[in-house]
């Protein structure tokens, strides 16, 4: 009797295997996280990806997949997707801001520009 | 078959009847097989329904073209996915924001030596006071316009939801 099911077990009402895939990645005191890639991903299709894995590389792909997971639930039109929209426009507007500033000051520097100013103010 | 409409991409990969309200068939034409297989893979048919089933029917058209495009970027990289292209824009995105902070410190510091050069015209023309404190504050606040922009927070807010991820992780 394993009474220390990982959540992915607790959710899905089975036994926990010692070699459980889900286990060292979602811990029976998160629910949620598992909640959460069930949803979206599937509870065999976190598996597989897992599974296709180095074991190394595991933990990461599952805190990845409950991020994306939780970006499709918050926004279930966009998802991650619009998070990578709105920075794409952020940077526009950053690169453009920053060219904007540097022509300034170019502008600035320049010795005509200089000039002006000071016969502006005789 | 007689004359029926070939079925979408998605009932043909599950090798099942399309149905004239078929949920899939809008969004997967026969003629994209790839799109429907990869989010198949990625995510599953029966999830992809669900979450299509719960949306109005003029957001499902964005909701498919942003799951192709999840899935896709988890298929190119299993381990980040999507959240890969995250993290590398949100450097960019400060890595500019720094550049944008040093730029407007630069012609902060251009403004300041200018006016310190100043002075000497300024109170020769003294007479004329008012129009060069104006001529001046027009310099000022045409640049000061330029110094408003790094104050925006729109990262910040996009960021707070990477965030909260912290209470996923383990």
């Amino acid at each position: 009797m394993n009474s220390s099911r990982c959540a992915a077990c607790k959710h899905l009402r089975r036994r926990c295997p010692s070699d459980c895939i889900f286990a060292p990645y979602f811990p029976s005191n998160n629910p949620r996280r598992f909640a959460y890639v069930h949803k979206i991903f599937g509870a065999s299709n976190v598996g597989k990806i897992l599974q296709d894995l180095p074991v190394s590389y595991r933990g990461e792909a599952a805190n990845t997949l409950c991020y994306e997971a939780y970006c499709r639930i918050k926004d279930p039109v966009y998802g991650c997707a619009g998070i990578v929209d709105q920075l794409n426009e952020q940077l526009k507007v950053a690169e453009y801001q920053l060219a904007t500033i540097k022509a300034a000051i170019t502008t600035t520097l320049q010795p005509s520009y200089l000039l002006d100013q000071s016969l502006h103010m005789l | 078959m007689g004359g029926g409409t070939s079925p979408c991409a998605s009932c043909k990969l599950l090798r099942r009847r399309c149905a004239k309200d078929c949920i899939f068939s809008p969004y997967f034409p026969p003629d994209d097989p790839h799109k429907f297989a990869i989010v198949h893979k990625v995510f599953g048919a029966s999830n992809v329904s669900k979450m299509l089933q719960e949306l109005p029917f003029h957001q499902r058209g964005d909701a498919v073209s942003s799951l192709v495009y999840e899935a896709n970027a988890r298929m190119r990289d299993p381990v980040y996915g999507c959240v890969g292209a995250i993290s590398f824009l949100q450097n960019q995105v400060s890595q500019l924001q720094m550049q944008l902070a040093v730029a407007q410190a630069e012609i902060l510091c251009i403004q300041m030596q200018q006016e310190q050069q100043q002075p000497p015209l300024m109170t020769h023309n003294n007479d004329h006071g008012g129009e060069d404190d104006k001529s001046s504050l027009v310099n000022f606040s045409s640049l000061q316009h330029y110094l408003s922009f790094a104050s925006t927070s729109s990262t910040n807010n996009v960021m707070q939801d990477p965030l909260k991820r912290e209470s996923l992780w383990t």
